[in-house]
């Protein structure tokens, strides 16, 4: 399926792009008229996601970070994030609630919150070569009067 | 300024605005340990009444609070929680920790 709009946003890693990059998305999504819950849901997911290419991927380095926005006829919306990072070796264990490489004040909890504020997650990683997450959430039409 | 302390011995509050993210968590962080760890008080409260968004990194803020006022012996209070940053805190079962009041639960 093509999307019927699309856009791509291309950032530092740097902690001070984490809002740019969240209300840029925020902002092309809102065109589909989403609750405010939505909205947020989609704000908080797309902050995990680049934190946790700033804080994990790119850690004490300055790379990029690659963001692909696309809306589908359905109203569907698909985000990829991608870096080219140092990657994950264990998904799984990255995705498991509370687990953290960096316990210190980091929660654990990126990834548990992109899955219950999205209705989709995949990530894709390779040690050493960067990781892609994609989170997808339909926008359900609100009832109009 | 993303966080305003009034302290004495008993009562620390943190009146948090803005964003709560992985930037700006750090310079919240180090504002309301600063106080914790001079006055050692009997309660936290960490106000959220002017927080438009938040993500997991204000977890670890609250959680990492927590667990420094718990070791001091004290407790910690959270009040004007938005309904997007309380759906955050469930996830985490923050409400299961310290005590959370709502937006509207308070005057």
């Amino acid at each position: 399926m093509k999307a019927v709009n699309e856009m791509k946003l291309t950032i530092e890693s740097r902690s001070v792009n984490e809002s740019f990059a969240r209300v840029a998305v925020s902002a092309f999504v809102a065109g589909l008229d989403p609750t405010v819950e939505e909205l947020s849901d989609i704000k908080t997911a797309v902050s995990e996601a680049v934190t946790n290419c700033i804080v994990h991927a790119y850690e004490n380095t300055m790379g990029r970070i690659y963001i692909w926005v696309g809306i589908f006829e359905d109203s569907t919306v698909k985000i990829r994030i991608r870096d080219r990072g140092c990657g994950i070796a264990d998904i799984e264990e990255a995705m498991t609630p509370l687990f953290t490489s960096q316990p210190q004040e980091r929660a654990g909890l990126g990834f548990a919150v992109m899955q219950s504020f999205c209705d989709k997650i995949s990530v894709r990683s390779t040690a050493g070569k960067g990781t892609t997450v994609t989170l997808i959430k339909k926008i359900e039409s609100r009832q109009r009067c | 300024m993303p966080v305003r302390i009034e302290a004495d011995k008993n009562l620390t509050t943190a009146y948090l605005s803005g964003e709560i993210d992985h930037h700006s968590c750090v310079f919240i962080r180090d504002e309301i340990d600063a106080t914790i760890n001079r006055l050692a008080p009997l309660e936290l409260c960490l106000d959220f009444m002017h927080v438009s968004f938040m993500d997991s990194s204000g977890i670890g803020l609250v959680m990492g609070r927590y667990k420094l006022m718990h070791s001091l012996g004290g407790r910690v209070r959270v009040r004007g929680v938005s309904p997007s940053t309380m759906k955050v805190m469930k996830l985490a079962g923050l409400d299961l920790l310290a005590k959370i009041d709502c937006k509207g639960d308070i005057k």
